[in-house]
């Protein structure tokens, strides 16, 4: 049965390897699962959040897999819009299905630790009973439902897709017309993408009694509105790079032609490059305008153990650094560079994830208040791992019984 | 967003608003523990960890840095500051399913518990950490149930609380109104920890009213009030002669 259902022509693992690897990851879910209940069961005093760190690891976690999920969005736009235009950009098809998987883990995932951070699951849906407009909140809670539910009709297709379900006619119909229409949902993820990832930007952005978060802004929107969608759109292609390397390097195969790589390379580097630009003009204007203005020092924002090195890890290392790495032809070439530049693109935007939450917490605002400092706790830990090998299962079962590679079979004679 | 921004909203003849008295302020926390009582704020056997305490009134302890015998410290009572910003208060406006909401009759910064979903981002977007999370499940002993205000309903696990303005007080004292024939928008009423303090150095009122004591208290040459560059505009002053508490009360400016 196992056999029947791995595309056509293609050679996969054996089933009970397979099937070790799937154990493995159901423990960790388990274990995830575990954590999960018992926050539900006894609440959030099993965090390590408290007054003062009312957003931890799960709000980190959960902004950051998002910007990293954005490859979904990002590559869709850039292979069902933009390639019309250029003709180059047709290469992603190689890559989109795993585009595409990876977002839905990331946004499916993100959902999940959600219900577990806010302290009344049971009421989660009062978000859009009781919707306040003037809530960044409300903009993701709306955006981040609707375009799961966007990714899932992406997905649906490539599931359609594999030999057994493929082969049942009005399945196969089906998903070929739903595959015609692609375009469309591509597009309206784009929108829904641009909108919330900007207001998942705004979330710390638009808190103007918080002078290490609050941005001015363009109308509505703080400037971090609109990094926030830059980065995202910087590092979520290579965020799923590097998930198609990872199963390149567990299968040891070849499964996209490293053109693909390549133009990502250039496409996360330059957008990367842009990105840092407006965040480092972003950063001066916040220390030499906004801040002072709140009567507040840069170093004032940076103590043990979220000292300066988190800024300089941010924009210089995880930043500079891999703009270099992946503009540069020579370091391009070499995969183990191309790969340490993609890493870092996606590590300085979970940085700046953290900064922007936990760190902005840790700043008293009262000069009479305390700097704090904030751990988390195995019961958060574990969820977002859980989270990770959620994904792990899913793109691991695609990859097997799913053709998400066009090109696998040609590259692998 | 910002103080400049326009107001949204039509204001009305009434601001409940606060003046404390640090000068007078004895640090003996009276005023922290009325207000507990009285609004059936929950606490725990061991209160250590003050970082997830219920505390709607927190008393700060104020230092000014000097060696002995320069060295001087103050007490500085904080509740809720209804923070009355133009656009909204900081914690009202990102609230995303308006539990938190300031009501533009009185200026009071209500919370709905029953549709708080305890995101948090309230008690995140709050400055003055006025705002308390429910880590878990109000409880009292047996002895002390019966002590339990019956006009506060107690929050339940999983959302967050903080200072009314003893908005329970207020309802109070409209209904009294009412049946005197009064004009309801127009009451007086004390809350908690005004009544308490033994050395009156807290005073309500409305603040829109010249001629009240809250009014005239909050022009004194003495008051100042908590970061005052955030543009939260709180309707709880402040009273010192220290400079150096002003100066640190402000953020040094
Ligand atoms: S002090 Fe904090 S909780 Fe009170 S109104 Fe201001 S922002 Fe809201
Ligand atoms: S914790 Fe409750 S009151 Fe605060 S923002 Fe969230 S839902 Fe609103």
């Amino acid at each position: 049965m196992d056999k029947a259902l791995i595309p056509e022509g293609v050679k996969r693992c054996p089933l009970p390897v397979f099937g070790l690897w799937m154990l493995f990851l159901s423990a960790v879910i388990a274990w995830g699962i575990y954590a999960g209940y018992t926050v539900l069961f006894k609440g959030l005093n099993v965090t390590g959040l408290n007054n003062y760190f009312g957003f931890g690891l799960y709000i980190t976690v959960d902004l950051g897999i998002i910007a990293l999920g954005a490859g979904a969005f990002f590559s869709g736009f850039m292979y069902y819009g933009l390639s019309r235009f250029f003709p180059r950009l047709k290469e992603l098809h190689k890559i989109i299905n795993l585009a595409v998987i990876v977002g839905f883990c990331c946004y499916t995932g993100a959902l999940l630790v959600l219900l577990l951070e806010i302290g009344q699951p049971l009421r989660g849906w009062f978000g859009y009973w009781h919707a306040n407009v003037h809530s960044m909140l409300t903009e993701v809670i709306f955006c981040i439902s609707c375009y799961a539910i966007v990714l899932v009709i992406e997905f649906v297709p490539i599931i359609l897709e594999n030999r057994k379900l493929d082969a049942i006619k009005p399945l196969h119909i089906f998903g070929h017309n739903l595959h015609e229409i692609m375009a469309v949902f591509a597009m309206t993820g784009t929108f829904l993408s641009f909108f919330h990832q900007g207001s998942l930007g705004g979330v710390p952005g638009v808190m103007f009694g918080r002078p290490f978060a609050y941005r001015t802004g363009f109308f509505i929107w703080p400037w971090t509105f609109f990094l926030f969608t830059l980065s995202a759109m910087a590092c979520g292609p290579a965020f799923t790079a590097i998930i198609c390397r990872i199963i390149e390097k567990v299968s040891r195969k070849t499964l996209v032609d490293r053109s693909v790589y390549e133009l990502i390379a250039k496409i996360t580097g330059s957008l990367l490059l842009i990105y840092l630009i407006f965040k480092s003009l972003d950063t001066l204007y916040w220390a030499l305008d906004t801040a002072p203005g709140f009567g507040l020092k840069l170093s004032d924002f940076y103590r043990a153990p979220y000292g300066m090195w988190l800024l300089f890890a941010e924009l210089g290392v995880c930043g500079v650094l891999p703009i270099i790495l992946l503009l540069t032809p020579q370091t391009r070439n070499s995969n183990g560079l191309l790969f340490l530049g993609f890493f870092l693109n996606c590590a300085g935007i979970v940085i700046n994830r953290f900064a922007m939450t936990v760190e902005a917490l840790a700043i008293p605002v009262m000069p009479f208040d305390q700097w704090a400092v904030y751990i988390p706790t195995w019961a958060e830990w574990a969820p977002c791992i859980a989270m990770l090998a959620y994904g792990a299962v899913i793109v691991s079962l695609s990859y097997r019984y799913l053709p998400i590679f066009p090109r696998e079979k040609e590259l692998n004679p | 967003m910002s103080g400049s921004a326009h107001s949204e909203h039509a204001e009305s003849k009434v601001r409940y608003g606060m003046v404390i008295d640090l000068d007078k302020c004895t640090g003996c926390g009276a005023c922290s523990v009325a207000c507990q009582q009285e609004n059936n704020v929950s606490f725990r056997p061991d209160e250590s960890d003050k970082l997830r305490t219920l505390s709607w009134m927190t008393l700060y302890r104020l230092e000014n840095g000097a060696d002995y015998p320069d060295y001087r410290a103050a007490m500085l009572p904080r509740p809720c500051m209804h923070c009355d910003s133009p656009h909204h208060s900081p914690c009202t406006f990102v609230c995303p399913v308006n539990a938190t909401i300031r009501d533009e009759h009185t200026g009071i910064v209500d919370h709905v518990a029953v549709r708080c979903i305890g995101c948090r981002y309230c008690m995140v977007a709050c400055p003055y950490h006025a705002r308390s999370f429910n880590w878990w499940d109000p409880t009292w002993p047996k002895s002390m149930e019966a002590m339990l205000t019956p006009e506060v309903s107690p929050r339940m696990r999983g959302v967050v609380e903080k200072c009314t303005f003893c908005h329970h007080r207020l309802n109070l004292a409209r209904d009294r109104a009412r049946l005197n024939g009064e004009d309801p928008d127009t009451v007086l009423y004390t809350p908690a920890c005004v009544e308490a303090c033994p050395a009156r150095a807290i005073t309500f009122g409305n603040l829109k009213d010249p001629n009240s004591e809250v009014a005239k208290l909050a022009k004194d040459s003495r008051a100042f009030r908590i970061l005052e560059k955030l543009h939260t505009e709180p309707k709880v002053y402040y009273l010192s002669s220290a400079q150096w508490i002003r100066r640190q009360s402000d953020n040094g400016l």
